[in-house]
């Protein structure tokens, strides 16, 4: 009995770093999920060791030892692993560098996604009233936003730069998330176990983040890995309309230079498909691991 | 139950309305008035401490929201409830915190009532956090409550998550959460309707036993006259919002004095062929809580109903120790 006791309502009264770290617990159990962390961890080595596994500055122009521009290389030729650009860049170092910034945007904006969309859904469905009134108000503003647009309006404005997209994301696509979650929280306060709490005791504020909050991380984990994936393809979006910053190497200024240098038409496929690749499977990797989530948070989902 | 401070009033509710509005605020705007759901409607109801008190009535006559009402999980519209003579819709703080340990709630669906994600530790722990325990004593005072409810050997429970306990096993759980912080009053909302019959009377008996052991207060909400009469000495019989029968349960039993507790009487099965009432034919149209007939709310259904029941509502008479609201009566 003592062990038990310790166990369970200590997690339970842990604070705030110990509902994080259960919050956090990685889903092991589901071989799809592995498969999807498997994919983070290789993009996110990848970002953090790119000094050592490019070849060259990703924005250097190669030459030949005769001084000819080593443009168009095909991958293995003269030792560039995936070949080069038509103006002589590395491709493999430009993938490497890439992986830096898809990560850094694509965290930061679903950290801010699902961070402000669930605060909005969960004290919007909670508290009702004239809070949820204006809440969804502006989400409803939020929708009228076209999103691609307004990012590069934003970024005419602001210097370019890749936070533009994470500070649209932020100011916009939180409506989604605040949208779903919200009804989720409205079905989830009249759970018996939500009155339950109240009977004995618990404050608003408790009910709201013991209760309701851990039911609806999975939709939050959800809509940040979504998130991701927007945040990646939104910088690559922007970078192919020519609005990125052209100093910062990401998947997006790689297909841009891809597309303006007509790399289709002369079957450079070692050229844009490996960013194209890197893309689809961060993005994938994103859902499959909120998929493993959502049935350790649910485990009668697997029983 | 006879304790020292019996005949003294622990709860005191007068004329107590929960009027719900239905539909949005927009088509309340375009169709003129809102459209009212009258749930509760005017129910005055004294308990004194240590009664037990069966809410009985159909369901949607409004004994699940009176029983809200008086644990304030619900604002009355109107109306006044007492608990040990505080007004509870004024309790706020630490006032609300100990009326919150004092009146506890059982709940219809324990499969529902218990947080998925916690272990049962984690949700016995819970009311004693709140109410300010000790740590040092939560192993004890779970320990005990987990005697009282009958659940031999509470270790094995305490790890475990809720799909993993049977109905009966929950339904303990959730009444020794309900015992933890020793409450005077406690609400048990159809507490067997969703359990298996093998083992309703297990959970019944044990509600029982606890009950009269610890003088509580308690009331027992149902539909089933047969489960009532069971647990409570007294019984309320509420149609569409009303009260339309108050009295000791045996007595209401052998002579029903409302048509509707006629009709409620006559309508359990009995193993005696003979048996002493003859089945009252109610009609069965379904009651509407948004257009309720005037004057005696029962009318439209009652087979005795008089040019008097649709202008007036009736008054509450006493005969004996009962009060019943019929112009039969009046």
């Amino acid at each position: 009995m003592p062990e038990a006791m310790d166990a369970s309502p200590g997690a339970a009264a842990g604070g705030l770093a110990g509902r994080l770290w259960r919050g956090l617990r990685l889903p092991l159990g589901d071989p799809l999920a592995v498969f999807g962390l498997m994919i983070y961890v290789l993009f996110i080595l990848t970002a953090v060791f790119a000094d050592q596994l490019a070849t060259h500055d990703p924005t250097e122009i190669l030459y030949t030892p005769d001084y000819d521009l080593a443009a168009d290389r095909r991958p293995g030729e003269d030792g560039y692993i995936l070949g080069t650009t038509s103006l002589g860049r590395d491709i493999w170092s430009q993938l490497v560098y890439g992986s830096r910034s898809a990560l850094l945007i694509g965290l930061t904006a679903a950290v801010m996604v699902a961070l402000i969309g669930t605060l909005v859904g969960l004290v919007a469905g909670y508290f009702g009233g004239w809070v949820d009134a204006v809440l969804m108000r502006l989400a409803d503003i939020a929708f009228g936003i076209p999103f691609l647009p307004f990012v590069i309006v934003l970024s005419a404005f602001l210097e370019p730069s890749i936070w533009n997209v994470v500070l649209a994301m932020a100011l916009v696509l939180w409506r989604d998330t605040g949208r779903v979650i919200r009804s989720q929280v409205l079905s989830l306060r009249t759970r018996a176990y939500v009155e339950a709490a109240r009977v004995c005791g618990s404050s608003d504020l408790k009910i709201v983040f013991r209760h309701i909050a851990p039911n609806i991380l999975p939709l939050s984990f959800l809509y940040g890995s979504i998130a991701i994936g927007w945040a990646i393809l939104t910088e690559a979006s922007i970078s192919f309309l020519g609005f990125g910053d052209p100093d910062t190497i990401s998947w997006g200024t790689m297909l841009q230079d891809a597309y303006a240098s007509q790399a289709l038409s002369t079957r450079a496929f070692h050229w844009f498909v490996p960013p194209g690749l890197c893309i689809i499977l961060v993005v994938v990797a994103g859902f499959l691991v909120s998929r493993g989530y959502e049935e350790i948070l649910f485990p009668k989902l697997k029983e | 139950m006879s304790g020292p401070r019996a005949g003294v009033p622990l709860i005191e509710a007068e004329d107590v309305a929960m009027h719900f509005r239905v539909g949005s605020a927009l088509s309340a705007l375009v169709g003129g008035r809102p459209a009212l759901v009258r749930a509760v409607d005017g129910v005055s109801l004294t308990l004194m401490r240590g009664e037990s008190v069966g809410l009985l009535g159909e369901s949607g006559c409004g004994k699940t929201t009176m029983g809200r009402l008086l644990l304030r999980l619900l604002r009355p519209s109107a109306g006044r409830i007492r608990f040990d003579g505080e007004d509870i819709a004024a309790l706020s703080g630490a006032g609300l915190r100990r009326f919150r340990a004092r009146a506890q709630m059982i709940f219809q669906n324990p499969f529902e009532a218990l947080n998925p994600r916690f272990t049962i530790a984690a949700a016995l722990a819970e009311p004693l956090e709140n109410a300010g325990i000790p740590r040092a004593e939560w192993a004890g005072r779970i320990e005990r409550a987990m005697e009282l409810v009958r659940l031999p050997d509470p270790g094995q429970f305490l790890a475990r998550r809720p799909h993993q306990l049977s109905g009966g096993q929950l339904q303990r759980v959730v009444m020794a959460r309900a015992l933890l912080l020793d409450p005077d009053f406690v609400v048990a909302d159809e507490p067997v309707s969703m359990l298996d019959v093998s083992v309703r009377a297990g959970v019944l008996n044990v509600f029982r036993e606890v009950r009269a052991r610890l003088g509580l207060t308690a009331i027992y909400i149902s539909h089933d006259l047969a489960l009532v009469r069971y647990v409570c000495e007294r019984t309320v019989v509420m149609y569409l919002g009303r009260v339309v029968e108050d009295g000791p349960t045996e007595a209401m039993i052998e002579d029903p004095l409302h048509p509707y507790t006629r009709a409620l009487v006559a309508a359990v099965p009995t193993p005696d062929p003979d048996q002493s009432h003859a089945p009252l034919p109610i009609g069965r149209g379904a009651p509407d809580a948004r257009n309720p007939p005037s004057g005696c709310r029962f009318r439209d259904r009652c087979p005795l109903a008089h040019d008097r029941c649709a202008a007036e509502a009736p008054r509450p008479t006493r005969i004996g120790a009962r009060t019943v609201y019929c112009h039969l009566h009046g």
